[in-house]
């Protein structure tokens, strides 16, 4: 559906976005992650046709953004970032001159029609008569959203849909996109693991304008876990005696002391690459010795966890 | 086209919804209706000569301010974004805004409409020149507004937009009466800039195919300026 390939735009000497490819089939959910800066937005302002890439090519089934941006722009819904919208006009005014602007259907029901459609989806029938401007930020949101979507579009893409938006209306934003998401393809761009987590088939990390991982958020999160952590407190011992006989466990790669008190308790974090629950071996060998066991628990890898690792500062 | 058309519609709304039309309105027709009528019956002459060569002068503030929330709100609002990834090219937008300039620039002359009316109750009043400084007045109104929006292009604050403009359209306007300052070679080409003339020339019913062509190349050099700055902006 979506063909991205070597994309990069550079803003005066500074590289946004680094020879990115990327390939978005159709009813795919795409979470488009990375820390702040990283080219999220800029990538998806170039795949909307907002700015024009300093070099790399992208396709939109068989149109490309240089010759058909128009035919682009009508198979694309965009939500840019804190939906920028005209803060005088009215709701339903706005989406009237958006239908309008789309080419909806002038006779007949059409254009009304999917107005009334979108306002229900949206939640919007409270403050159809209101000015933009007077909303809540959830609710510009929400009508950002309607203005994404009022043409039906193939493929929607959301820049941070639920930024500076409370609990609840991420939960509805959410749902939203959810509900949506079972017919079209979206990109979806946000800093928050969660939500791509929840909402999205695909994760791509980016991190200084690269690709760092493209993955099914599924396998993601099984090389997450395959990978994980057991933490174990004692008192009575000292580290260097515990490391040895805590090593030789099979299955246990790494034995890091995190923390040791004054009052000889001794934080001890264990790396674990095994498949199987290492918790009972542990166990075993600490019953062995005089060591009191103040705490035992296992952490695993977390997409959190992932994410930091992929896009930690150098 | 249609899009343009449609963003028109949009566009004109919006000056009747803000106040900012009706503050500009009043103003322009206090400051005419002023300065006009104030020696209109020391002049003892029935014709709207004195009105129409005052408008070079009140267009060149009053225009910028029309113009300068076009495209500077957008770009400091953010909704530009918005606007550029809906299905509308780069012409559909600035012709939609030029025009809803154009098109207020002509409901702001409608109620001085009344001044020939009230003349001819009082003499003899040529409808000629009348007549053709009202097209004079349009197409001054349509220059001014391509140079208000070019400059509302250049920045997201709407009052350098309004100050640029308003340098331009006085240069335009005052720049024949200052021709001392430039060596004889070049006068005749600074002259011919004047906006002044060409529109002295139409407004006296004179209907030149210079005076028009002039106008038209300034609003084609306006409008084509707004479409490289945006280009720029890609």
């Amino acid at each position: 559906m979506i063909h991205v390939e070597n994309l990069t735009k550079y803003y005066h000497d500074l590289c946004a976005v680094d020879t990115i490819n990327l390939e978005i089939e159709k009813g795919e959910v795409l979470g488009l992650l990375g820390p702040n800066g990283a080219g999220k937005t800029t990538t998806l302002r170039m795949l909307t046709g907002f700015l024009r890439p300093s070099s790399g090519t992208i396709r939109v089934k068989d149109y490309t953004i240089e010759e058909d941006a128009l035919k682009i722009k009508r198979l694309l819904g965009y939500l840019p970032e804190s939906a920028p919208l005209y803060h005088e006009m009215l709701v339903y005014d706005y989406l009237v001159y958006i239908a309008n602007i789309k080419g909806l259907e002038k006779t007949g029901n059409g254009k009304l029609s999917q107005i009334r459609n979108l306002a229900d989806l949206c939640g919007l029938n409270e403050v159809m008569h209101k000015p933009i401007g007077e909303l809540s930020k959830g609710y510009k949101q929400r009508v950002g959203l309607a203005h994404a979507m009022m043409n039906d579009p193939e493929i929607l893409v959301l820049d941070e849909p639920t930024s500076g938006l409370d609990p609840n209306q991420i939960a509805e934003i959410r749902q939203i996109i959810r509900r949506i998401g079972k017919e079209k393809t979206i990109i979806i761009s946000t800093h928050i693991l969660s939500e791509a987590e929840a909402a999205c088939d695909r994760i791509v990390i980016i991190n200084r304008g690269k690709i760092v991982a493209d993955d099914r958020t599924e396998s993601l999160k099984q090389t997450a876990s395959k990978e994980h952590f057991i933490h174990v407190s004692i008192r009575n011992a000292d580290f260097q005696s515990a490391r040895a006989q805590l090593e030789v466990i099979d299955g246990i790669s790494k034995v890091e002391c995190i923390q040791e008190d004054q009052d000889g308790m001794i934080d001890i974090r264990l790396t674990c690459n095994a498949s199987f629950d290492l918790r009972g071996p542990v166990y075993q060998t600490v019953k062995k010795t005089d060591w009191a066991l103040m705490e035992l628990h296992q952490e695993t890898r977390t997409l959190e966890n992932i994410f930091r690792e992929l896009t930690k500062e150098e | 086209m249609q899009q343009a058309v449609h963003i028109f519609n949009k566009e004109f709304k919006d000056y009747f919804i803000s106040p900012i039309a009706y503050i500009v309105i009043s103003i322009f027709l206090l400051v005419t209706g002023w300065f006009f009528f104030a020696t209109f019956f020391l002049y003892d002459q029935a014709n709207l000569r004195n009105f129409f060569s005052l408008l070079p002068i009140v267009f060149s503030f009053v225009i910028p301010a029309i113009t300068m929330r076009l495209f500077s709100e957008e770009l400091n609002v953010g909704s530009y974004e918005t606007l550029l990834t809906l299905p509308v090219t780069f012409n559909d937008v600035i012709l939609g805004k030029f025009l809803a300039a154009v098109a207020f620039v002509a409901v702001m002359m409608v109620p001085t409409v009344s001044y020939p009316g009230f003349i001819a109750f009082l003499g003899q009043l040529d409808w000629g020149p009348v007549i053709g400084g009202y097209i004079g007045a349009l197409l001054l109104g349509a220059s001014f507004s391509s140079i208000g929006l070019f400059a509302s292009s250049l920045s997201r604050n709407q009052i350098i937009a309004f100050i640029i403009g308003m340098i331009i359209c006085f240069a335009l306007t005052l720049i024949d009466k200052m021709l001392f300052f430039f060596p004889r070679s070049v006068l005749g080409v600074i002259s011919y800039l004047g906006a002044a003339s060409h529109f002295q020339n139409i407004s006296k019913g004179i209907i030149d195919s210079r005076d028009i062509l002039y106008f038209l190349s300034v609003i084609f050099v306006g409008l084509y300026g707004t479409n490289l700055v945006m280009q720029g902006k890609k």
